[in-house]
């Protein structure tokens, strides 16, 4: 059998090989959180991925998640930099371990470089950010909208996107409501 | 002789009309759309676009393909979904946590306790909430029947779909014993809801382990039963061996898991490698294949059901010397039982705080996952400090399977297509949300 090379720490691989790439880290309930700027994810993905001792080789979920705060207004995102940020969690079939990488995107250009040249997988992945969060990403092969159909207003996932609810018709509004249901036309 | 070129009537469309995009609606345009997904062929009408769904029987739900036929032969197989999108992530942003999970069980309506079982975990992760032992217990036996009726359904539906109708009549008469113990536990056949952040909704009831002891008697003989009407059908063989094939390699790039990624011979189980709710003290195989074909993944997901009942007459053993109770017994996360709330002012108190606010979790993300009859379930929760989240992404093995549709049925005849989308099991609000 192959000699396979022991575990390293992502930390200190990314400190000693692609210095200033890292910019922080973080840990929460034994999961590991890299911070990258945007424009460095697909070089630490494929760092992550090749280098030895990490082989963070599956990619298990792209997910975004917005800071905004509809109560404490515009531009209030707590301790994040950014309105956006985008998390990738790899996964190591070697190794066994997890790892998050994490990069965060500001709502006048949120654009990341894409990930599928890297994993295939992240295709749709990434697709469903942009449909959802309406984050777009950079050499994506066929960036549209995968859930929604093409023609949707606006990114639901967004913070400021409303919920939507319809008024419950009772017999003393029962008229006013049913005037402005779509009806199928004779 | 004057031939005239008509189009059929449904696609002609006034000219100038426009849609939301500004763009005119012509069918020219729709074509053009296509450019780079289908091949130049398709532009001459060299080769035939074919939408096969979003309703059609084979296609497990309202999934849309569009194909590029040569022939009988896939060139291009374009996967459309969203038809059952239904905002199940951002209406759990809107919810306290313990209310947000009867919606979870809607996603993936043929494995709701999985659905519960990942969204209470990542729950449960965020907030710090410990789960008693029995609890535990219960909780696997829940999953392992959430696997016996999916793998049930799927073993139905896609023999169904390269038509043996018999094993679809059996595989519903035993999916429906156990569709009769979820009801016991749930109150619901389906969106059991059964499953919840700190433990389960209630004890076991009564009747419950009796039945399921009647129920694993007959299993196995069940699935030689099965095993007999396919396994060595010569015409299911020629239908399944050497269709579909996926490379180890490819199965992983494609982000394929559960019973597809074992089917190419990967040994990547969540419950072996990263063992949940107690799976490590439990003994049994995962079935792996050789050949990634169709075949590999009706052995592989006929053998892990034989597996799960070996799970559950373990953990019914096990149920006997557990300790604790079915749910956690802190308070600020499980409600009082209904008698302290007579005797007590503390229970009232943590009574009336869980049923109007809620518990908080931390401004922090989790990622977990679990293995769900399909593969990898996984739930991203990130909390806001207060009793809701503020995101929570569902990464499910159908949106991943589908995605990898196209490349692994392209080159193969229509008829295979279909086979390829019964072995792949999927499920479409799995995949929508």
């Amino acid at each position: 059998m192959a000699h396979i090379a022991a575990a390293a720490d992502p930390v200190a691989a990314f400190e000693e090989q692609l210095p200033g790439v890292l910019k922080g880290t973080h840990e929460f309930r034994g999961e590991l959180t890299l911070f990258v700027a945007p424009s460095d994810v697909p070089k630490a993905a494929r760092f992550l991925r090749d280098a030895k001792g990490l082989i963070y080789n599956f990619l298990s979920d792209i997910s975004a998640v917005d800071y905004y705060e509809p109560a404490r207004g515009h531009g209030d995102y707590g301790d994040r930099p950014e309105r956006f940020g985008v998390s990738y969690h790899l996964y190591s079939m070697l190794y066994n371990r997890r790892i998050r990488l994490k990069t965060f995107v500001n709502e006048d250009a949120p654009v990341v470089p894409t990930l599928v040249p890297v994993w295939p997988s992240a295709d749709w992945l990434e697709r469903e950010i942009f449909d959802m969060m309406g984050i777009s990403f950079e050499g994506h092969p066929n960036m549209r909208r995968v859930l929604l159909s093409e023609d949707w207003e606006g990114h639901p996932h967004r913070r400021d996107y409303p919920l939507g609810y319809e008024t419950v018709m009772f017999s003393f509004n029962a008229d006013e409501i049913s005037k402005h249901k779509p009806f199928a036309e004779e | 002789m004057v031939t005239t070129v008509k189009k059929p009537a449904a696609l002609e469309i006034p000219e100038g009309t426009e849609n939301a995009l500004g763009q005119a609606q012509t069918w020219q345009g729709a074509l053009d759309d296509l450019r780079g997904l289908v091949s130049e062929r398709a532009m001459t009408g060299e080769t035939m676009l074919l939408n096969l769904g979003p309703h059609h029987p084979s296609t497990h739900g309202v999934l849309r393909l569009l194909l590029e036929l040569d022939g009988e032969e896939i060139v291009t197989c374009l996967p459309d979904v969203g038809y059952l999108h239904t905002g199940i992530e951002k209406s759990i942003e809107s919810k306290p946590y313990d209310k947000a999970l009867v919606m979870t069980d809607r996603m993936d309506y043929l494995a709701p306790m999985s659905n519960n079982a990942v969204f209470s975990m990542a729950v449960e992760k965020l907030a710090g909430i410990d789960v008693p032992e029995r609890a535990q217990i219960i909780r696997v036996i829940c999953l392992e029947l959430t696997r016996l009726n999916s793998h049930l359904v799927w073993l139905g539906t896609s023999s169904l779909d390269l038509g043996a109708m018999s094993v679809f009549l059996y595989c519903f008469r035993e999916r429906e014993r156990v569709l009769d113990m979820f009801e016991m536990l749930g109150g619901q056949r389906m969106m059991t809801s059964y499953i919840r952040p700190g433990g389960v909704w209630r004890d076991l009831p009564e009747e419950f382990l009796p039945t399921l002891g009647k129920f694993l008697d007959i299993m196995p003989a069940r699935l030689d039963d099965y095993e007999k009407l396919l396994t060595n059908n010569p015409i299911w063989m020629d239908r399944t061996k050497g269709i579909g094939v996926v490379e180890p390699e490819d199965a992983i790039a494609l982000g394929m898991t559960g019973p597809y990624l074992r089917g190419s011979g990967v040994n990547f189980d969540i419950r072996k490698v990263m063992p949940y709710s107690g799976y490590q003290n439990y003994e049994f195989d995962v079935p792996l294949g050789d050949h990634g074909d169709v075949y590999d993944r009706f052995i592989i997901r006929v053998h892990e059901m034989r597996e799960s009942v070996k799970i559950i007459r373990q953990a019914i053993k096990a149920l006997g010397s557990a300790s604790g109770s079915f749910r956690t017994e802190n308070r600020k996360f499980a409600p009082p039982p209904r008698a302290e709330l007579g005797r007590s002012m503390e229970a009232v108190i943590h009574h009336f705080k869980l049923w109007t606010e809620g518990y908080s979790a931390p401004d922090e993300e989790v990622y977990v996952a679990i293995e769900s009859p399909r593969g990898e379930i996984g739930c991203y929760l990130h909390g806001t400090g207060g009793p809701k989240a503020r995101r929570v992404h569902f990464k499910t093995p159908s949106f991943m399977h589908i995605s990898s549709l196209g490349k692994v049925a392209s080159g193969h005849m229509i008829a295979d297509l279909i086979a390829i989308i019964g072995s792949s099991d999927i499920v479409l609000g799995d995949s929508d949300r």
